[in-house]
C-alpha cells in the first residue's frame, strides 16, 4: 500500500514521520508538490487503510500542512488520485481504472506532441485512454503510449525512489504585518517550537542548540537580520522551557526593528538518558536550572551568574565565569590547597598544632580563614612610617594599624602588555578587623578583609 | 467523636500514644568544622540558618567551610553574593569544589539578591543556598522586609535545601530556625614585629542564639 500527499507545506517531513521510504516528485509547472511513501506495515500501528489515512490527515492538520491524501496499491495510482481528487481518496485494489477514470489526461503530463495526437483522437480522460487496445496503441504511439495507458488504468507497478532523510529541522513564517512587541512574537515562536520539537520527537531526537533568525522591516534588503542562538548544556525537547529561554533572551537582546520574518532551526542530537543513583544527591534538573539561570541573569546581568573557574596565573583575583552551570560534574579529588594570601602553592603547610593556642579543633576539621574581596578594591589613604602603614582611611574603613605583617612583594606578566606588581600587607586595624592592603604604582588599595 | 475513637483504636493497636501534631526533626548536615558541629548539632535542611557577626569574625570562613562540606558530599550549591565579595581562590584553598557552586554576583543590590535566592530555591535541586549580605550596611540590611524573609522560609520549607543567610546582624529574626553568632576572640601572629611577622589565623567563637542560647564552639581558623 502506498500513500501520496499532494499539496503545500513540509510534505517531506510529514511523510518521514510515517515511513522511512519516501519519494518526492516535483509538480509539473504550477502543479503542487507530490510526496509518496510506502505505507505497508502501518496497518499494524493504525489498523485499516482508512485509519492510516485518517492518522496522516490528523497529523497534517496538526503541522498545518494542507494536502490531498490518496492511498492505492501502487505509487502511480496514488499520485494520480492525490493530484486529481481533493481530500482523502482510498483506491481499492483492482478498482484503480474505475476510480481514476474521470481524471483528465493532463495529469499524466504527456509530451506536447502526444497530447495533441490524443486530443485529435478525442481522448481526454483516463477512462478513454484505458479503453484503447494495447497492441494498436503500441503500433501508433510506441512505448510512451503504452506507459500512459498503464498509468491511466492504474496498473503500473514500480518501486519508489527513496529520498534521503535530510535531517534538517527548520521552519519559518513570513508575516503579513510586522510584529513590534515580544508578546505576539512569543505565539509565533511557540508555534515553531512545538513543530520542531514534535518532529524531533518522532525521530527519537532532541536538541541542544536552537537558532533564531528574525527578518527585520527595512533591513531585509541589505541582508541583515537579528540572530540569536540558544545553547543548552543537555539535549532536551521541552518546548515550554525553550520558549521561556527565548523570551528571556529576546528581552535582554531585543530586535532593533519590527519583525517581518521568523526562521528557527534546531540542531538534532541524540537525547541524553541518565539513570540517577539511589545514593547520589539530587542535582538541579539541567533545563530547569538553565531557565532559572536565565531568569537570574535577566535580573543581575548577563555575565554575573555562573560557575567560577580559577585561572592559571598568580595574578590576584584572577578567575573567569562560566555562564552555563550544568550538568554538574562528578566531584574530583582535591589536588592540594593553594594559599589564600599569595597564590603560591604550599607543599608543606605549617602545623597549626604548633601555633600558640589551646582548646581549638584539629587543623583538618577547623576550616580555613578566607578573604572577603572588595570589588573594585577600595582606594585608600595611608600614613606610612619606617615600619610600614600606621593609619588607613578608605570608604567605610578607618583606623590605626595595631599589628601588621608584610610587605609581600609579588609581580607577574612582565612579559605581557598588562604587567602587575604590588606590595601586600596584612593589617589589624583599631576598628577590630583584619584587612589585606596593597600598594601598587597607582596608589594604595584595600583588597579585602579576612573574615 | 468518630475521629477520637479511631485515634484511640490506632493507639491501642500500636501500643502507645501517637503524636499527631508535631513534625519530625529536620535532617541536619555537618558544617565542615567538627567543633561547631558538636556544639550546634549541624545545619537543618529545609530551614533558614542565619550567621551573623562583625567584620573579621570568621562568618565567611564558616560559610565557606559549609560550602566545602556540601560540595564534598556531591551536593549542588548556590552562593548569592549581594556584595560581590566571594573570593574563588580562598574558597578553592578551603576545599570548595568551584564547579559545583553557582555564583550569583548581585553587585551591591540586596533586592536582586533576594529575588535570585527565591528563584534558586523555587528551582529546586540545590543542597545548599547561601545568601551573603556580609558587608551590607546595617541600615540597608534592616530595610529588607520581613515579608521577604518569610517568603524565603516558606520556599525552603519541606525541601532538602539548607538556606543560609550571612550578615553583620540578625535580620531574619523569627524566620530563622538556627542563628549562629560569630565573634573574634584573638588574632594569631607569629614572628617578631617589623621583622618576620606572619598572620597565622584568627580564633573565633561561634555561639548558637536560636533555638536555644546554648552551645558555644571555639575554633581557630588558620590562614593556610
Amino acid at each position: 500500500m502506498y500513500c501520496c500527499l499532494c499539496g503545500k507545506g513540509d510534505l517531506v517531513a510529514l511523510a518521514f514521520e510515517f515511513s522511512p521510504t519516501v519519494e518526492r516528485c516535483a509538480g509539473h509547472g504550477p502543479a503542487p508538490l507530490c510526496v509518496t511513501f510506502d505505507a505497508s506495515g502501518l496497518d499494524r500501528l493504525f489498523g485499516l487503510p482508512q485509519d492510516v489515512a485518517a492518522a496522516v490527515s490528523r497529523r497534517a492538520a496538526e503541522t498545518r500542512v494542507k494536502t490531498n491524501i490518496a492511498m492505492a496499491s501502487n505509487p502511480d495510482a496514488a499520485i494520480c488520485a492525490a493530484r486529481g481528487f481533493s481530500g482523502v481518496s482510498m483506491i481499492p485494489y483492482g478498482d484503480e481504472a474505475k476510480f481514476l477514470g474521470e481524471l483528465p489526461l493532463g495529469l499524466l503530463a504527456p509530451s506536447a506532441e502526444l497530447q495533441e495526437t490524443l486530443e485529435r483522437w478525442g481522448i481526454r480522460r483516463f477512462r478513454e485512454l484505458a479503453a484503447l487496445p494495447p497492441l494498436g496503441l503500441a503500433e501508433r504511439l510506441g512505448p510512451e503510449g503504452l506507459r500512459l495507458r498503464e498509468l491511466a488504468r492504474g496498473e503500473r507497478e514500480r518501486k519508489l525512489l527513496p529520498l534521503e532523510d535530510a535531517v534538517r529541522f527548520e521552519d519559518e513564517i513570513d508575516l503579513e504585518y510586522p510584529v513590534e512587541l515580544l508578546e505576539p512574537l512569543a505565539f509565533l515562536l511557540a508555534r515553531l517550537l512545538n513543530g520542531l520539537t514534535t518532529r524531533l520527537a518522532t525521530r527519537a531526537l532532541a536538541t541542544n542548540e536552537l537558532r533564531l533568525r528574525l527578518g527585520l522591516e527595512n533591513h531585509t534588503e541589505n541582508g541583515t537580520a537579528h540572530e540569536r542562538t540558544l545553547r543548552l548544556p543537555v539535549p532536551s525537547l521541552d518546548a515550554k522551557a525553550f520558549l521561556k529561554l527565548m523570551q528571556l533572551d529576546l528581552e535582554a537582546h531585543p530586535p532593533p526593528a519590527p519583525i517581518v520574518h521568523v526562521w528557527m532551526g534546531a540542531i538534532p542530537v541524540k537525547p541524553q538518558a541518565a539513570q540517577s543513583g539511589l545514593f547520589i544527591p539530587a542535582a538541579p534538573e539541567p533545563v530547569k536550572l538553565e531557565l532559572t539561570l536565565a531568569r537570574i541573569k535577566a535580573i543581575v546581568g548577563e555575565d554575573r551568574a555562573g560557575l567560577a573557574e580559577r585561572l592559571n596565573t598568580h595574578r590576584p583575583d584572577a578567575f573567569r565565569m562560566h555562564s552555563s552551570a550544568g550538568p554538574w560534574p562528578a566531584v574530583r579529588s582535591h589536588p592540594g590547597r593553594l594559599p589564600g594570601n599569595s597564590g603560591r602553592r604550599i607543599d608543606n603547610p605549617p602545623q597549626v598544632a604548633n601555633l600558640p593556642h589551646k582548646n581549638f579543633a584539629d587543623r583538618e576539621e577547623a576550616g580555613l580563614l578566607t578573604l572577603r574581596m572588595f570589588r573594585p578594591p577600595l582606594p585608600a589613604r595611608v600614613k606610612v612610617t619606617a615600619h610600614g602603614p600606621s593609619y588607613i582611611a578608605a570608604e567605610n574603613i578607618r583606623g590605626k594599624v595595631i599589628d601588621l605583617a608584610g610587605p609581600w612583594r609579588t609581580s607577574g606578566d612582565w612579559w605581557a602588555l598588562d604587567p602587575w606588581q604590588r606590595d601586600e600587607w596584612d593589617l589589624a586595624l583599631s576598628d577590630g578587623a583584619l584587612y589585606r592592603v596593597y600598594c601598587e604604582p597607582r596608589g594604595w588599595f584595600v583588597e579585602g578583609s579576612y573574615d | 467523636m468518630a475521629g477520637a475513637l479511631l485515634k484511640q483504636q490506632f493507639e491501642s493497636e500500636l501500643g502507645g500514644l501517637l503524636d499527631w501534631q508535631s513534625r519530625p526533626a529536620p535532617d541536619t548536615v555537618p558544617t565542615g568544622i567538627a567543633a561547631v558541629d558538636s556544639a550546634i548539632g549541624g545545619l537543618p535542611r529545609g530551614s533558614l540558618t542565619e550567621i551573623f557577626g562583625p567584620a573579621s569574625s570568621g562568618r565567611t570562613s564558616l560559610l565557606i567551610s559549609m560550602l566545602a562540606s556540601a560540595t564534598a558530599r556531591q551536593e549542588s550549591c548556590a552562593l548569592v553574593d549581594a556584595e560581590d565579595a566571594f573570593d574563588p581562590a580562598s574558597a578553592d584553598t578551603a576545599g570548595v569544589h568551584l564547579d559545583r557552586v553557582l555564583w550569583i554576583r548581585c553587585g551591591h543590590n540586596a533586592e536582586h539578591a533576594l529575588k535570585a535566592a527565591d528563584l534558586l530555591i523555587q528551582g529546586g535541586g540545590f543542597g545548599l543556598v547561601a545568601l551573603d549580605l556580609g558587608d551590607m550596611p546595617a541600615a540597608a540590611a534592616r530595610r529588607i522586609s520581613m515579608v521577604s524573609w518569610f517568603r524565603l522560609r516558606r520556599a525552603v520549607e519541606y525541601t532538602p535545601t539548607v538556606l543560609i543567610s550571612l550578615a553583620r546582624q540578625s535580620n531574619a529574626k523569627t524566620c530563622a530556625s538556627l542563628m549562629l553568632e560569630c565573634a573574634r576572640e584573638r588574632v594569631a601572629w607569629s614572628g617578631a614585629p617589623h621583622c618576620s611577622r606572619l598572620l597565622r589565623g584568627i580564633g573565633i567563637r561561634v555561639a548558637r542564639r536560636k533555638p536555644s542560647a546554648t552551645g558555644v564552639a571555639h575554633v581557630l581558623l588558620p590562614l593556610w
